[in-house]
């Protein structure tokens, strides 16, 4: 029996009194990949960011439920410590505060307990290494002087970390070349089977190394239309003309 | 602790005090006869005494500063500030011999712990004088010389007299004409040529009694060639009436020598904090001022550095926190007056709960100081609406050919940044936390790590009950 981590049914939300999602239905369990495809301005981030909680997107009805509870019972960092997380688009800098300090506290925040030195190092060690990352990382400030490639770095390595039950991935494979894109994709695809990934993207060719189970079309606020891997495709020959006719 | 005086300690530490046990504590109040006492208890010389009194009438004489926070300067009442307390009838060497509430007290601000791990020596004073000092032999042996300022007086006054006020000379101001009068207590240090002290030495003052004034006075000579780390730390009690803090600290660094100073302050924001730093570089000398100001009401407080020989260099590293009823105003004057000096100013400041930041700089270069360079960047980050944060920079360049970069900014925590830190499992004040500790790096990873971390959680507390 498949197990439900998200269950969204007909969710409209605003943003400063405009409505961006425009009744959204979705259901994930776990071990599935959906993705989410859409032009730009269709509402995609929206929905990632109004999941995260964030305080600029009202929901103004609808409901989210999350492992069976409601979501909106929980405040951004107890949605986080429930073991829902967000790879952002534009993550922030936080100057001062170096990687390796950032990783070990946040673990211990989700988790809620300290956590051993030599453990946190095995683990950060490991995922480092799947990601190809230098361990120079950890004494830099957080997304302080990074490049486009190594902020999104920064967020799969958070990924694989903080070993989600929900992984939300906002246009994580944006900017990257497709070295980096086919790194990024190892940590998604190492967290994949024991969440549910919702990936927000605007290409196909991130599905080339992501094996998403669903695709959905987004435009205008609501899901036009779902389907296979092969939606995909049809959508990067074709593009979103032939759907917006019909929405 | 009675729940009046828990109201008033709130979230600070060190707000607990001793009972007064003092065998010797003089009336309130100043005047020329409590100056000449002091000289007196302490079987000064009379050169000393001489130096008081001319400094008690310069201080009478001279003119409050009209700047910095003028309606807290001008309600001082100079009459209701004890100038001379005696806490034990001598400085002990070991432990067990100090009162035993006394070695709680440093027990509880860390100081015991720090000196039996990693420091080659401490002086603690409580009031007016130390109440126990203590030097690792192997620096002794080298020829260091580390004594309290009293005991400096008594055993090495050719010394003494030679430096002493050459750096901060009374007339210099209004408060440091006052601690030239009644001063008390204080480090002396002496670094002989090429002496490298490899352990941070330490001087902590703990103002216990309520309306104290402490007027410490510590003067620090590295010898050609040597180098010292010196660090002090500061608390007192919570109490409703305010007390005083009034030190000098003069600084020469020799040829090649270097000096770095670090402060950790913490006073009870009952204490005013008017403090005169200052120091010589001499020819291809460091001077390293890496101060914080986290306590007290009101701090007025400028590190300088005078660089006076070729190719010298000044560091200052500052950081300031004010929070509710808190007005730091700090900042760091460097006076390039010899060719190819360099300096290097990193401020920051941080206000909160209507606290009030002001950075007040100085940087100078002399028309026959060629070839110098300096960078000055000043930060300030306001956590609030109802905080305030002011910057006034004075560059006064008479040299061309000087290289000079300055940088400001005032920044504000967004709304994305905690976003991003509470998506990863911070609470708000847990994300506020993280990014205070950020902006403040750049100073504490001066410090000693033992003192960084303690650091970090102090401005974590602070942050509690933060942002609504």
């Amino acid at each position: 029996m498949s197990e439900e981590i998200l269950n969204i049914s007909n969710l409209h939300i605003s943003v400063e009194g405009t409505e961006i999602i425009k009744g959204l239905s979705l259901t994930i369990n776990k071990g599935e990949v959906h993705a989410i495809m859409g032009r730009n301005g269709a509402g995609k981030s929206t929905l990632a960011n109004a999941l995260m909680g964030h305080p600029a997107y009202s929901i103004e009805s609808g409901e989210i439920s999350y492992n069976g509870r409601p979501l909106e019972e929980l405040e951004v960092f107890e949605r986080a410590r429930a073991g829902m997380f967000l790879s952002f688009q534009y993550p922030s800098v936080l100057p001062g505060v170096k990687v390796g300090t950032f990783l070990k506290k946040s673990i211990e925040a989700v988790r809620g307990e300290p956590v051993k030195q030599k453990e946190f190092r095995t683990q950060l060690k490991a995922a480092m290494q799947l990601l190809d990352m230098d361990r120079s990382f950890l004494s830099r400030y957080v997304n302080d002087g990074f490049s486009g490639g190594e902020k999104k770095r920064l967020e799969i390595l958070q990924l694989v970390l903080l070993q989600p039950t929900l992984a939300m991935l906002d246009e994580t494979d944006s900017g990257l070349d497709i070295d980096a894109l086919r790194i990024v994709s190892k940590g998604i695809n190492q967290v994949a089977p024991q969440a549910g990934c919702l990936v927000i993207t605007h290409y196909q060719r991130l599905l080339d190394h992501v094996k998403a189970d669903y695709v959905h079309v987004m435009i205008d606020g609501k899901i036009v239309k779902s389907g296979g891997p092969e939606l995909a495709h049809k959508l990067e020959e074709q593009g979103y003309d032939w759907l917006e006719a019909d929405a | 602790m009675s729940d009046e005086a828990r109201d008033i300690v709130g979230d600070y530490r060190f707000g607990f005090h001793d009972e007064d046990k003092s065998t010797i504590r003089f009336d309130n109040g100043l005047s020329e006869q409590i100056v000449r006492d002091i000289s007196t208890l302490k079987n000064e010389p009379e050169w000393m005494t001489d130096i008081r009194v001319k400094a008690y009438h310069h201080f009478i004489e001279r003119d409050m500063p009209n700047w910095g926070n003028p309606e807290i300067l001008n309600n001082i009442d100079f009459e209701a500030i004890t100038y001379f307390l005696r806490s034990t009838d001598s400085t002990e060497d070991d432990w067990k011999d100090v009162p035993e509430d006394i070695q709680n007290t440093f027990d509880k601000v860390g100081l015991r712990e720090a000196e039996n791990t990693w420091l080659g020596g401490i002086t603690a004073q409580y009031d007016s004088e130390a109440v126990y000092h203590s030097i690792r032999e192997d620096l002794e042996s080298q020829g260091v010389i580390f004594l309290d300022m009293d005991t400096g007086l008594r055993e090495h006054p050719e010394l003494v007299k030679k430096y002493f006020g050459k750096v901060v000379p009374h007339s210099d101001n209004k408060f440091a004409a006052l601690n030239t009068a009644v001063w008390s207590g204080g480090s002396f240090l002496y670094i002989p040529k090429g002496v490298h002290v490899e352990m941070p030495v330490q001087a902590y003052f703990r103002i216990n009694a309520e309306n104290m004034g402490q007027f410490e006075r510590t003067l620090i000579l590295a010898d050609e060639g040597s180098s010292v780390h010196y660090i002090e730390g500061c608390t007192a009690p919570s109490y409703s009436s305010t007390a005083l803090h009034s030190a000098v600290v003069e600084l020469i660094a020799m040829d090649g020598a270097k000096i770095r100073y670090s402060t950790i302050q913490n006073w009870s924001d009952n204490v005013l904090n008017l403090v005169t730093k200052r120091a010589h570089a001499m020819k291809n000398a460091t001077v390293e001022w890496i101060d914080s100001n986290i306590g007290s009401g009101l701090t007025m407080k400028y590190p300088a550095i005078l660089l006076k020989g070729e190719g010298s260099h000044a560091e200052v590293v500052s950081v300031a926190y004010a929070g509710q009823n808190q007005h730091q105003d700090t900042g760091a004057k460097v006076h390039h007056l010899a060719a190819n000096t360099t300096s290097n100013i990193v401020s920051k400041s941080i206000s909160k709960d209507g606290g009030r930041s002001t950075y007040r700089g100085l940087l100078q270069v002399t028309p026959k100081a060629n070839n110098c360079r300096s960078k000055v960047v000043c930060d300030a980050l306001m956590l609030d609406q109802d905080s305030r944060s002011d910057t006034y920079p004075t560059m006064e360049i008479g040299n061309s050919t000087a290289d000079l970069e300055h940088e400001a900014s005032v920044s504000k925590v967004s709304g994305d940044q905690l976003f991003y830190l509470m998506s990863r499992g911070f609470n708000e004040q847990e994300a506020m936390g993280l990014i205070v500790n950020g902006f403040f790096e750049p100073f504490t990873r001066e410090l000693p790590s033992d003192y960084a971390v303690e650091m970090n959680k102090l401005l974590n507390i602070k942050m509690e009950g933060s942002i609504g």
